[in-house]
């Protein structure tokens, strides 16, 4: 099979794009490991986008999805890319025969960022946003006590949705410094980003009842064989389920195993693709949009669906020059407004300075610690892929996913460099685990 | 699951199916055999391996349920052969 386009994700900026490239003639391709349309934020939207506990926005994505099913797209749904050659444009998909495509746009959005503290892999300690797709895809809730610890937009969002549903957490646990209110206010953004602003302020009022700490340091996790009690500097609590949460990050897999271009973050400490207006990447043929360019949220990863979309159409000869200009730019205005509170958020919810103990585990596959990491590097070990053949940390089945980020700080902390010189891992094809039967029919 | 029936909702992955079963742990590691249930329910942690129908190794948070389905929990390391 070939296609003019290839998405690589169902979320906000991959359907936006598929239904803006099919709408200017474009054969588009969608593959997505999930089994419906939505990506993480509007997860199982087809099924509970009316729900009231998830809010307005989650009906909005309703509309996104219908779109998206009413155009002429091949969509694949749980449907793995385990590697990518671009190129040839040959996608290696699990789930699906392999395609053939002109050019690719990786559409893979957000991650949470990893919250390494004491206990943080016993039973019942899981991320805020797993708990939000548990009560989008199966009207699921935590039983007994919920404690909710972090910071960051979504934090507020699922305490709300908790309450909402019947399940509010009894505590929530912030761990913003003290002080980061003045410096995020100096950022300004407030009349353009009004909305999502008052969005927010709207859920702080709904969620006030709960009880909260601020400034919270030193969280550990406690419990023999699952969590039973939260403890931080100066306290301590009962827990059943412990949801941590420290924002988000993009999904950085595939653009690192492909080698693009990636550029630093010193604000959010994360890496992104470099990419530019349209979402085109270092490599001719690669595009990425959404939050997996750079976290901006929803409404500005539909806008850079379009905008990639209408990018690749020019690129592909569909689209003239004096075209593509007017299309691109109402779209390049409603990213524009969508990202105008994003330094307000960004300062305020800077990941606040850790210090990791030595016994907490970093990476959660190869239960490798901080301080084996620590003594690595004062060894020797000078970045996160030599770290690997000390620790093997990164080796496990999730490729260095979730403990990319962790890693590469610790061995910066050890040896007195930054995140950004010691770099990232370099994940390997398969990006995702296969069945020797899959490659045998290679 | 391992054996047990179960009702879930429609639309529950097999992850959410474990959590709503109760279960103490959807694996045990293989390095050393600790306890694990699902941790991110996006595909990015690897914590919900389990085998499902007959395969091992799935990212059961990614896998809806269907009637019938078996889920059973993975206890250490996977060995190189066999179904
Ligand atoms: S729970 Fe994290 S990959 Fe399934």
């Amino acid at each position: 099979m070939s296609t003019d386009l290839a998405i690589i994700g169902a979320g906000p900026a991959g359907m936006a794009a598929a239904i803006e490239a099919a709408a200017l003639g474009l054969s588009v391709a969608v593959i997505d490991e999930n089994p419906a349309p939505g990506g993480q934020i509007f997860r199982g939207v087809e099924r509970a986008g009316g729900d009231p506990a998830l809010g307005p926005d989650y009906a909005e994505g309703l509309a996104l999805a219908r779109a998206f099913r009413a155009a002429p797209i091949a969509y694949h749904p749980a449907t793995a890319l385990w590697h990518l050659d671009p190129e040839e444009g040959h996608l290696s998909l699990d789930g699906a025969p392999d395609l053939t495509a002109r050019r690719v746009l990786l559409a893979t959005g957000a991650q949470e960022r990893p919250v390494p503290i004491p206990g943080w892999t016993l039973p019942g300690v899981m991320t805020a946003g797993a708990a939000q797709i548990l009560l989008k895809t199966a009207g699921m809730v935590p039983v007994g006590r919920t404690v909710l610890a972090g910071q960051g937009p979504l934090l507020h969002l699922l305490a709300a949705q908790l309450g909402r549903a019947g399940a509010s957490p009894v505590l929530i646990l912030e761990t913003t410094p003290p002080g980061r209110r003045r410096a995020a206010l100096a950022k300004g953004g407030f009349w353009a980003g009004r909305r999502l602003l008052a969005k927010g302020l709207g859920l702080l009022a709904e969620t006030r009842a709960i009880p909260r700490h601020c400034a919270v340091t030193g969280l550990r996790a406690e419990g023999r064989n699952r969590v039973e009690r939260i403890a931080w500097e100066g306290g301590s609590a009962r827990c059943d389920t412990l949801l941590l949460h420290e924002g988000v990050i993009p999904a950085t897999h595939i653009p690192l195993a492909l080698g693009l271009e990636m550029r630093w973050d010193p604000v959010q400490q994360c890496w992104h693709p470099a990419v530019d207006a349209y979402g085109a990447s270092s490599h001719p043929n690669v595009a990425v949009a959404g939050d997996g360019a750079g976290i901006g949220g929803w409404e500005a990863a539909v806008a850079a669906g379009h905008l990639a979309a209408l990018d690749a159409a020019r690129r592909l000869g569909r689209l003239a020059a004096e075209d593509f200009a007017g299309r691109a730019r109402p779209w390049l205005r409603r990213r524009r407004e969508a990202l105008a509170l994003r330094p307000f958020l960004d300062a305020l919810y800077a990941p606040a300075p850790a210090s990791i103990p030595d016994t907490t585990i970093a990476c959660r596959c190869e239960e490798v610690t901080a301080g084996q990491i620590r003594a690595a590097a004062r060894l020797g070990a000078t970045g996160p892929n030599q770290m690997k053949a000390y620790l093997r940390c990164g080796m496990g089945p999730c490729q260095g996913r979730l403990c990319g980020t962790t890693v590469a700080a610790l061995i910066a902390e050890a040896r007195g460099s930054t995140a950004e010189t010691v770099g990232l891992y370099r994940p390997r094809a398969p990006y995702k685990p296969i069945t020797v039967g899959a490659l045998a029919r290679l | 699951m391992d054996g047990a029936p179960l009702r879930v909702p429609q639309g529950a992955s097999a992850a959410a199916a474990v959590l709503l079963a109760g279960a103490d742990a959807i694996r045990e590691t293989p390095v050393s055999g600790a306890p694990r249930l699902p941790y991110c329910m996006m595909g990015v942690c690897f914590d919900c391996l389990a085998e499902i129908d007959g395969t091992a190794n799935r990212q059961a948070c990614l896998v809806p349920v269907a009637p019938g389905m078996r889920i059973a929990r993975q206890r250490g390391a996977r060995v190189a052969f066999g179904g």
